[in-house]
């Protein structure tokens, strides 16, 4: 079943030594870990932590063991939700694009393509309650997680119905309302913040006495994975026994910088056994199988049985940026990945287990192009923030702009939000 | 008593020459009484106003390297894990990236933490955090998520600790929109400042000073209380005088009522302003004050190039420039990295000669 609708590559042991050796852009040879979830090669779990924790298992495994091979993963209901979400997120980024290249967007915007199977997968499985932890390639993050398309559209072109009303932009999508906690710029900034509010959940529980099994989801890339702040957080989590999911959307490229020529060891699962987590593989661009992964790391944290470490192998089709050439990527790389795309392989499944037919999907596609396009509408009309929001938002207490000439604070000069208050 | 709380009602505010009088009195009454009024020591305040914080809301915690079981690197979180255990009470690995950022989501997330550094030294290690996911949140999120974090601990030279941990970090942290930076001096501004700062829904940077931990102040009754808060933003002023007012914060704030001690001898009256809160600077304050006695001298002891006493000067010159007699002074550490020699250590910061000699040329009594 896990191998219903991708080609998977064969997982031959013997290639290790000859990555090194290729020149950085190349791919390596189809004999690498990548592309495989044949044999997840997650059962070297140190044995004094597995006598501990629960047993970490291939997903193919679980797969097998639960569900007799005949049978389907989600349901048709579940297949329309996934379906239409992904495409969300895909329409939406390609309006990004249109609209950035007409200059109604600026600065930097980096596009979710490709990885859309990620981002569905794990957050449609969480509640509205749970909590998201993303990185610069935040708009998609915020859409699954229930932000309205217009409001990150209005964000991205800077106005004041955006989410953020305009002053967080592009990578710092914020919503305490569906608990999207950003949106952080610095790569490995996410991740404490997310083991921050996974300790929250915690600290509720056990001190508050709260009744909170939330669970936090921290989303960020290969690059990240060579810093030392994902390793500290690694370290904590497991130590406090976070309700926690690291998920690495490794797309092989952080800007130009292939994750082979930065990395000494490549495979970025194994990093969680060594912590005392189960570090798990799966194709990131099989969106039922980022789904089955997602279902038991989330049920793992939210049973108090601590972090899970999940490597998703994924591929961004655009560059890093807008404003990124992408020279350094190989065309046949890329065309590889492009025949993988997540949407046209659920597409398939839903149409061959008779789940929902052609005339269904294009409803929703439809649908959809509808809702941009609104969105778009919308964040044009919209006003651009007024002169006063500049000094607002500083502080919570906004006594903080002190103390102006006449000896009271200058928050309570009513001149103050209007912008002609001196600062 | 009542003398004491009519000084605090007259900081930062209009002066009038009877307040004057009457303050002066009850500062002068308040220290020969000194067998009746406590005295505490800035790590017990400190310590108890933590403590206080802890047992009023459950939702503020403490973390940070040896606060548990080593009772606290400079013993300032002592027996706070005996009390509220070690749910409440989070010792470390050393990893300061990461658990200032655990601090910062536990906050996001509306908790309330205390994260302690080491020294603020160690914070620079930290410092993306405080700055990028903390400082900057409120305003990136349009007032959705607020951080009620404080952090925590010594700043500034200590004793013979060489380069890397004397460093001064208030004019780093002050110079960022969206943190509240606060230096107290004495036990009474520790108390109350450390109070309010884990009141308050915002970052605060608090810095203190190793060397002030185990020194002794008067304190009064009010500021015992245990809903005792100072106001953010608000200087104090320490000394009244007239003929010209030294800024400066924390531990300097020793060295200048000395030095405004040496001045009185001579016939200079310098008026001292302890400034309690680096960010937001009350500048209504110093600038009120130098109007009065038209000759500013500010110190501290950071390095001097765009450090705090540099923010100073430029804001009185700006906004009293028609009101001074003399140039501002400005008196700063040395432009060194701290050296470890005790002599020239000694020379890197400043001395109460130092500022003395500044009075006097602020007021055209020496070359």
């Amino acid at each position: 079943m896990a191998t219903a609708f991708s080609a998977t590559l064969p997982l031959h042991g013997s290639s290790q030594e000859n990555r090194l050796l290729l020149p950085p852009t190349r791919l390596p040879p189809p004999s690498s870990f990548l592309g495989s979830t044949r044999s997840l090669p997650i059962r070297r779990l140190n044995h004094a932590h597995a006598a501990r924790r629960s047993p970490v298992v291939a997903v193919q495994e679980i797969v097998k063991e639960k569900k007799p091979t005949n049978s389907l993963l989600i349901t048709k209901e579940e297949g329309l939700v996934l379906y239409e979400d992904m495409i969300l997120g895909r329409s939406f980024e390609d309006m990004c694009a249109q609209m950035y290249y007409r200059g109604k967007m600026f600065g930097f915007v980096h596009l979710y393509n490709g990885q859309e199977a990620v981002s569905t997968g794990f957050i449609k499985l969480l509640t509205k309650s749970d909590s998201v932890v993303s990185t610069y390639r935040d708009h998609v993050h915020a859409l699954s997680k229930g932000v309205s398309a217009r409001a990150v559209m209005s964000e991205l072109f800077g106005k004041v119905t955006g989410c953020c009303r305009g002053q967080g932009g592009s990578m710092h999508m914020f919503s305490k309302e569906h608990n999207m906690l950003g949106g952080f710029a610095f790569i490995g900034e996410g991740i404490p913040v997310a083991t921050g509010a996974a300790f929250t959940s915690k600290y509720k529980r056990e001190v508050l006495k709260q009744d909170c099994d939330d669970v936090t989801v921290a989303f960020f890339g290969d690059g990240t994975c060579n810093n030392g702040q994902f390793y500290e957080c690694l370290n904590m989590a497991a130590l406090y026994k976070l309700p926690i999911i690291f998920v690495v959307e490794n797309n092989l490229w952080a800007i130009g910088m292939s994750h082979l020529r930065s990395t000494s060891d490549p495979e970025i699962w194994k990093k969680g056994p060594a912590f005392g987590m189960p570090g798990v593989h799966v194709d990131g661009m099989d969106v039922l199988k980022v789904r089955e992964v997602a279902k038991e790391a989330v049920t793992r944290a939210r049973r108090g049985e601590g972090p899970t470490l999940v490597e998703c192998e994924t591929y961004r089709f655009r560059g890093h940026s807008l404003a990124d050439p992408d020279e350094l990527r190989d065309a046949a790389e890329k065309a590889k990945y492009a025949a993988r795309d997540p949407i046209t392989a659920l597409k398939k499944y839903l149409i061959e287990n008779k789940l929902a037919n052609e005339g269904e999907l294009k409803t929703i596609e439809k649908k959809i192009d509808d809702l941009v396009e609104e969105a778009v509408e919308f964040a044009d009309a919209s006003p651009q923030p007024g002169r006063s929001q500049l000094l607002e938002n500083v502080f919570a207490d906004p006594k903080g702009f002190g103390i102006g000439p006449d000896g009271r604070y200058r928050c309570e000069d009513p001149k103050f939000t209007e912008g002609t208050a001196q600062v | 008593m009542w003398g004491i709380l009519r000084r605090s009602a007259v900081d930062g505010g209009g002066f009038s020459a009877s307040s004057l009088r009457r303050t002066r009195f009850a500062l002068v009454s308040a220290r020969s009484y000194a067998a009746g009024s406590k005295e505490m020591t800035v790590r017990d305040a400190l310590n108890s106003a933590i403590d206080e914080e802890m047992s009023a809301d459950p939702k503020v915690f403490v973390m940070g390297e040896e606060v548990g079981q080593y009772q606290g690197a400079y013993k300032i979180t002592k027996g706070l894990l005996e009390k509220y255990g070690p749910e409440r009470v989070y010792d470390t690995p050393i990893t300061e990236a990461g658990f200032t950022g655990i601090g910062v989501g536990a906050a996001y997330a509306g908790l309330k933490p205390v994260v302690e550094f080491m020294t603020f030294n160690f914070s620079m290690q930290a410092i993306d955090h405080i700055i990028n996911s903390a400082a900057k949140s409120n305003y990136m999120s349009a007032g959705q998520i607020n951080v009620p974090i404080v952090f925590r601990g010594p700043n500034g030279a200590a004793a013979g600790v060489g380069a890397q941990h004397s460093q001064c970090y208030a004019a780093w942290y002050a110079s960022v929109p969206g943190l509240k930076v606060l230096a107290p001096y004495s036990a009474e501004d520790a108390r109350g400042l450390l109070k309010a700062a884990i009141r308050d829904p915002d970052p605060v940077v608090f810095l203190e000073n190793e060397l002030l931990y185990g020194e002794s102040f008067p304190i009064s009754e009010e500021a015992l209380d245990s809903s005792f808060c100072l106001p953010i933003g608000k200087a104090k002023i320490e000394r009244e005088g007239k003929d010209v007012t030294i800024t400066t914060f924390s531990k300097m704030v020793g060295f200048v009522l000395k030095a405004a001690e040496k001045l009185a001898e001579e016939g200079i009256s310098a008026e001292v302003i302890n400034l309690r809160s680096i960010r937001p600077l009350d500048r209504a304050t110093i600038n009120a004050s130098v109007r009065k006695t038209s000759r500013l001298v500010t110190v501290e002891e950071g390095f001097p190039q765009h450090g705090v006493c540099a923010e100073i000067c430029a804001s009185v010159v700006e906004e009293s420039f028609s009101y001074l007699d003399a140039p501002v002074e400005r008196i700063a550490g040395a432009d060194v990295p701290m050296p470890y020699a005790a002599n020239l250590e000694r020379l890197a910061l400043p001395q109460v000669e130092d500022i003395v000699r500044a009075a006097k040329r602020a007021c055209y009594r020496s070359k």
